[in-house]
């Protein structure tokens, strides 16, 4: 839920739609579209107003292309205590 | 090169890191509550499958392979900086979505599991959950207007915590409040790091 998707530098929706694959439809680009950046799977799902499971279908199937990279959030954050002292000094700023 | 502080930071500010940490409890502790108290709330829905009671009770005439339904989650986040963000993901709480739990714990920083005092039993499952799962959590008591007061020691017993589990009174509605809250699970799972004890649910 919060994997991290990123658009492949070299693809723009421009790009892609010329030869377009029949099997990807306007919801792949609209989804191709909202992750230039990295950007969490729950985001993405919040941002294009789609049900996680959809987006994490039209994500596989970008990946399948070649278009999007998927890839697990710094797992290691969870164990650098620098980390976790930066985010609970920031929530007692809140 | 030594691998100092500075190599680690410098590391972190090429890879976003994502911080999960769920929000539990019964059917209304408060666990909307105090997402929106405390972060940026996003809409979320995902689609689950229908249960057995709900295909009887739903009107699935002409629709009959219709076998999800979507479902709005709690979900809010509270940005740190570009580079770091905190994600709150309320856990369903009926039983027919107990099978998303795992997906929710996955990698995980840990959880706030919301107790109300006038159904303190309704908190058990998540209590056992993450104990089982070997992941950090807090029990928060949401201290309702109308609820019984009761002693923190009494209420430690009654929930059966072992005394590593914070236990902290907490009012869902007040941004602070629910902010001293995620303080002090993050403050839990530093000090379970530093007591060297490994955080399964990381893998």
């Amino acid at each position: 839920m919060v994997a991290l998707v990123s658009a492949l530098r070299s693809t723009s929706v421009a790009d892609i739609e010329p030869g377009l694959d029949p099997k990807l439809g306007p919801e792949h680009l609209r989804l191709l579209d909202g992750c230039r950046g990295p950007i969490a799977v729950a985001d993405l799902a919040s941002d294009l107003d789609l049900p996680l499971g959809v987006v994490r279908i039209l994500i596989a199937d970008l990946r399948e292309h070649g278009l999007v990279n998927v890839r697990q959030p710094a797992p290691s954050g969870l164990s650098d205590i620098g980390i976790l002292k930066e985010v609970a000094d920031a929530l007692r700023r809140l | 090169m030594p691998y100092g502080d500075s190599d680690i930071t410098a590391e972190r500010r090429r890879a976003p890191v994502a911080i999960k940490i769920l929000i539990a409890g019964g059917f209304g502790a408060g666990k909307t509550t105090m997402v929106g108290a405390v972060s940026e709330v996003r809409p979320l829905r995902t689609e689950e499958a229908l249960s057995e009671p709900s295909t009887r009770v739903d009107v699935l005439d002409g629709v009959e392979r219709k076998t999800t339904t979507t479902v709005a989650m709690d979900f809010g986040r509270i940005s740190i900086s570009d580079d770091l963000v905190v994600y709150l993901f309320g856990t369903p709480g009926q039983k027919r979505f107990w099978f998303m739990w795992d997906e929710l714990a996955f990698g995980a920083l840990g959880a706030v599991v919301i107790a109300d005092t006038r159904r303190l039993a309704d908190c058990f499952p998540s209590v056992d959950y993450f104990e089982r799962r070997g992941m950090p959590f807090v029990v928060a008591v949401n201290c309702f207007d109308d609820a019984r007061r009761y002693p923190l020691d009494t209420m430690r017993a009654a929930l059966n915590l072992t005394p590593d589990v914070p236990l902290v009174l907490c009012d869902a509605r007040q941004r602070g409040s629910s902010r001293d809250v995620l303080v002090a699970l993050v403050e839990h799972a530093v000090a379970r790091i530093n007591s060297g004890q490994q955080f399964t649910s990381a893998r």
